[in-house]
């Protein structure tokens, strides 16, 4: 079915160790965050500097896995798969791109309410996909 | 310091190529510089300054360029924000002139990336050491699906709708059909657009610019020098430049740098979006244009799309003349790089040497605005505003 992921490749994320966490993590099915120390702020994509106020004092947070897409596009003619690409705002705050799955792309809509699920990537650690939930 | 009245537009020339296949880039960026220099009326001797952005070839490629051109330099600027580049340089150019660091400052532009298979719907792969490629190559982003991300979130907050991004392109198609060297000349209606494929929702295969082999090439001169050509003087009165990305994840894709080089550079040229009475507005994709139109001021956020509807764009009948070459949407977006020819037509427009049917009458004074990398994450935004002197 067009919104499976299996025939798109998935290509792997290179794993740095500024962010080696999170990629552990992502294996044990757990979505981090970091969040900085000195100023509060939560971000994504993960940095060893906060990009809030540049403090170095960062620290990894698991997420709660849920949000709403902010918003998303049904990618139906680059390559044989149509796929639908999105950003989904965490509960926690930041916005991070990612892919809606284990759905119909037509019905997607901004605003959904959508849970984390990792899918495996070409060689490398499983990468932080989203589903619809119930509301 | 302000580089208003510091420097002057006093070559142009927009490589008349769409496909390029026998040629190579150095020798497209050379044919360029050539068609600058001839229409400026200057030779290469005159040239201290060169600038261009990463689409010349070669990891030193000003200085590539610079041999294989034989220009000899005191001042070389290889800014590269995308799309937008070519702008910044124009900027550059200025404060460097206006500095004492060069007198006449080449621009160039080329590329064939219609000759080697390039397209939109390609995956973006980031090199492994951009840090963000991790968190975004896995899940397909392409170029037109990241503008269609802005363009999904601008219509579910403002109501915009896919026939007024229609608009956009039949403005774009009205303008084309007057300019020989366009890719795409044939009118197109709204219906046409919104019957054309869909690519990425929401955009459709009329919404995207076309893939274009060619080039451009500008000359900033200092006014004294510009004063001595044969040629009308055009004067850059006022530049902004801004950065926009993800923010560490609070963003919002409606907005784009725009709003803040557009606001730099309207106080630094002393006059306001009213006195605007031609804008070149960076089309890679009709979205693309609604949002900066917003941005500069133009009309208020969220009204962009009854702004363009109804064919306000177009050139003798609309409220404010926009593209009037046909733009990247229908004329030519080289290197998949429109910036350089944004310019091109804005100073063709103060010179009144646009195309008869579509040149603004009394065009006094112009704006062009640049968007390079993408709406939908991370991009460089410059607005130039340019009087007929």
């Amino acid at each position: 079915m067009s919104g499976e992921t299996g025939h798109r490749p998935i290509l792997a994320p290179v794993v740095y160790p500024e962010t080696r966490p999170f990629w552990d993590a992502a294996a044990q099915g757990r979505l981090l965050l970091k969040r900085c120390v000195a100023c509060g702020e939560a971000h994504y994509f993960p940095r060893s500097l906060c990009p809030f106020c540049l403090s170095d004092r960062t620290e990894w947070q698991q997420a709660s896995g849920r949000g709403s897409i902010h918003t998303y596009s049904v990618t139906r003619r680059a390559g044989p798969v149509v796929y639908v690409i999105a950003y989904v705002t965490l509960d926690e705050g930041p916005t991070m791109m990612t892919n809606i799955i284990d759905c119909e792309p037509d019905s997607v809509r901004i605003g959904q309410r959508v849970e984390v699920v990792f899918k495996p990537s070409d060689g490398g650690p499983p990468v932080p996909m989203f589903r619809p939930v119930a509301a | 310091m302000s580089i208003k009245n510091k420097a002057c537009i006093a070559g142009i020339f927009e490589h008349p190529t769409r496909k390029a296949a026998g040629k190579s880039v150095a020798q497209l960026h050379a044919e360029c510089a050539k068609g600058a220099l001839d229409d400026a009326g200057l030779s290469l001797r005159d040239v201290d300054g060169y600038f261009c952005a990463g689409d010349a070839p070669g990891m030193l490629n000003a200085l590539t360029m610079a041999d294989y051109m034989g220009l000899k330099l005191r001042h070389v600027d290889s800014t590269d924000t995308g799309g937008s580049s070519y702008l910044v340089h124009v900027s550059h150019a200025a404060q460097a002139i206006a500095a004492g660091k060069c007198d006449v400052a080449l621009i160039t532009l080329a590329g064939r990336p219609r000759s080697e298979g390039s397209s939109g719907t390609r995956v973006r792969t980031a090199p492994p050491d951009v840090p963000e490629a991790p968190f975004e190559n896995p899940f397909g982003p392409v170029t037109v699906n990241l503008y269609a991300m802005a363009a999904m979130r601008h219509m579910h907050q403002y109501g915009t709708t896919s026939e007024q991004l229609a608009w956009i392109k039949v403005a774009a198609s009205h303008h084309a059909q007057h300019n020989p060297h366009a890719m795409l000349r044939d009118l197109v209606t709204v219906d046409e657009v919104l019957a054309s494929p869909l690519i990425s929702d929401p955009l459709h295969r009329l919404d995207c610019c076309v893939v274009s082999d060619g080039g451009g090439a500008l000359l900033v001169a200092r006014p004294e020098i510009a004063r001595s050509l044969k040629r009308p003087l055009v004067s850059v009165i006022g530049a902004g430049e801004a950065s926009k990305g993800l923010a560490g994840g609070k963003f919002d894709l409606t907005c784009s740098g725009a709003a803040w080089s557009g606001a730099r550079a309207f106080e630094e040229a002393g006059v306001s979006p009213s006195d605007i009475r031609y804008a070149s507005i960076y089309d890679s994709f009709t979205i693309t244009v609604l949002i900066q139109i917003e941005d500069l001021g133009f009309c208020d956020k969220g009204e962009g799309g009854r702004f363009v509807a109804d064919g306000n764009l177009i050139s003798g009948s609309g409220r404010l003349p926009v593209n009037t070459d046909g733009g990247g949407l229908c004329n030519n977006h080289p290197a998949n790089r429109g910036g350089i020819t944004k310019v091109i037509e804005a100073v063709r427009q103060l010179r009144g040497e646009a195309h008869p049917a579509v040149q603004v009458k009394n065009c006094t004074v112009a704006l062009a605005q640049g968007t390079g990398g993408s709406l939908g994450t991370r991009h460089g935004s410059a607005t130039l505003i340019m009087e007929r002197a």
